[in-house]
């Protein structure tokens, strides 16, 4: 039972009561890292202090956006960019970091793919790490379509359109998705919803989920070794700290994170303060209007290679396509039938696999942005074909791999 | 029941209220988010067929949808005549006929734009194409335009109401 005593000072009084030193021992500095490990480790500190900028910003816009078909637009374009004090500066941040994030996202999953550190008792790292892919993609959709600019309606309207399953002409479901015939009122106040409340409240539970997955098999390091965590922390705290495999979370690993950290934050601030623009859309700076489609709709950059996927097919194949793409990167932890966890440069064919993947998803990246006529829509449709190929031939190719 | 205590009895009589209440909830949540009455009663649009001119698109509003009305020249009619499929499309009103079809692509609902000196539709999302009555030449969209329940009233079209000829639309699938 709880005994509680005239405290000696303020930290004794909170220690009583909320056992801080044991908190800050469990979650900093006596919570072990590898010292194998590089810069590429640090992604997973970027992206909290990417989404943190997010959150931040997104408050201020909050204060003055108008959830509105009628306001939205102005709300966004007149009163946030040219009367409110920072509000460009709000936007701005909101706009570049919802871009950016997706940029470490892809470096911190293909950093996670080439050291193998989805196996091995690190599965549900890599799943609930998949989860926030999906709902950072909802969210960013969301997002765009609050300004109610031209790209926002008809972003809306194609993607909702999706739900209609092709040939199934679900057209209730996707009627009840949009609360209307066509992206109206009733569309832009429940993506609202979903983008401040619904869609942050499950990205902020599955952070806590991808870092709960992380506590028991700890974090990879270069070569995939199993470290023993426990003898080597041993080590570090009888005095051996040079001999010891590990370092504390707090602050020997944070160090050389926030200096990474701020290297990003440098080039971070020269995109919003001198090129914004990459993430402004110029069609988005019409007003959404329903009876007159852009010449080109196009999705921003990070879901280029999934439209790409859905675009050189018929609607059916293309759907089914997209599905699997989407859904294809979750199972990767089972579809890798070989037991080594090294680096990609060590693991045979898998070192192939792994570069083909990443030079496919650029080459698809780049083809979603061209418009889909002559020679691109060839090369789409040949690297929409690669990625599918990809994914069968994996798990024959790591089954045959060799024990490193 | 393995634990036929009173406590397991309170954990299961709990559990089915519980059970029913949540799948009441979830009933309620999926109706709140059904288009409105206002929305769906919103939902016609009449249309003096006399204004339009041959070969000129005109496109009109019906359900926040555009609708694409088209007037046939006799040219126009004598040419669709070789294929029954573009026929079957056409709506006749007074002397005169009218391809009459909701403009977006079938494909994932993008505007197509109309040409009229080759007399065809483009979609630029992802190149398809349409003929004058609206039926689909080029892939991807897997069909024709699609038409909006429409019933003629004298030298008027009604779109949302429907009718004898728009059911037979429906029936020899010239459109869903």
């Amino acid at each position: 039972m709880a005994h509680f005593t005239k405290a000696t000072s303020v930290k004794d009084w909170f220690n009583q009561r909320l056992a801080i030193d044991k908190v800050e021992k469990v979650m900093m500095s006596e919570y072990w890292i590898p010292k194998n490990i590089n810069f590429l480790w640090a992604m997973g500190m970027v992206l909290v202090i990417t989404f943190a900028l997010l959150l931040v910003s997104g408050i201020f816009l909050l204060m003055y956006y108008q959830p509105n078909v009628n306001t939205a637009f102005d709300s966004v374009n007149y009163t946030i960019m040219r009367e409110v004090d920072f509000g460009w500066l709000w936007r701005h941040v909101h706009g570049v970091a919802a871009s950016v994030v997706f940029l470490i996202i892809y470096i911190h999953m293909f950093t996670g793919i080439y050291y193998g550190s989805y196996k091995k008792g690190r599965e549900m790292i890599w799943i609930s790490g998949m989860l926030l892919f999906v709902a950072f993609s909802a969210e960013a959709f969301s997002g765009y379509m609050l300004p109610w600019g031209q790209m926002s309606y008809w972003a809306g309207m194609v993607i909702t359109n999706l739900f209609a399953g092709g040939s199934l002409h679900a057209d209730g479901l996707v009627e009840w998705i949009r609360g209307d015939y066509v992206p109206a009122q009733a569309f832009l106040t429940r993506f609202f919803m979903l983008h401040v409340l619904l869609i942050p409240l499950a990205i902020m539970g599955l952070i806590g989920l991808h870092f709960g997955a992380l506590r028991i098999p700890h974090v990879n390091n270069q070569d995939g070794e199993e470290v023993d965590f426990d003898e080597e922390s041993k080590k570090y705290l009888a005095g051996d700290k040079a001999g010891s495999k590990v370092m504390r979370f707090a602050n020997d690993f944070m160090a050389k994170d926030m200096m990474v950290v701020g290297i990003y934050l440098v080039f971070f601030f020269y995109l919003v303060f001198y090129h914004y623009g990459f993430a402004m859309d110029p069609v988005n700076f019409d007003p959404a209007d329903g009876l007159k489609t852009p010449a080109h709709i196009y999705p921003e950059w990070y879901f280029l290679w999934s439209y790409e996927i859905l675009r050189p097919f018929s609607t059916d194949v293309g759907l089914i396509a997209f599905a699997f793409a989407q859904v294809i990167f979750v199972l990767l932890p089972f579809l890798d039938r070989s037991p080594n966890t090294v680096p990609a440069s060590r693991r045979g064919l898998f070192k192939f696999w792994f570069w083909a993947m990443l030079v496919d998803m650029i080459v698809l990246t780049a083809m979603g942005k061209l418009p889909p006529q002559g020679i691109f829509s060839t090369i789409g449709l040949v690297a929409a074909l690669t990625f599918i190929g990809l994914w069968i031939a994996l798990p024959f190719i790591t089954k045959m791999e060799k024990k490193a | 029941m393995k634990n036929s205590s009173r406590r397991g009895f309170m954990g299961m009589a709990f559990g089915a209220v519980a059970g029913v209440g949540a799948v009441a909830s979830l009933y309620a949540m999926k109706k709140s988010w059904d288009p409105l009455p206002s929305v769906k009663a919103a939902g016609f649009t009449t249309l003096d067929m006399s204004i339009y001119e041959e070969n000129v698109l005109v496109t009109e509003k019906w359900r926040g949808k555009p609708i694409f009305v088209l007037k046939m020249s006799n040219a126009m009619v004598e040419k669709a005549k070789a294929k029954q499929s573009d026929m079957d499309r056409l709506i006749k009103v007074g002397d005169a006929y009218y391809a009459v079809s909701i403009g977006l692509c079938t494909h994932l609902g993008c505007i197509p734009g109309y040409n009229a000196s080759t007399e065809e539709f483009l979609c630029a999302c992802h190149g398809g194409m349409y003929d004058v009555a609206g039926d689909v030449i080029k892939a991807p969209p897997p069909r024709g335009f699609d038409i909006p329940p429409f019933k003629v009233d004298g030298m008027n079209l009604v779109l949302g109401e429907t009718s004898e000829a728009y059911d037979k639309m429906k029936t020899n699938g010239t459109t869903l």
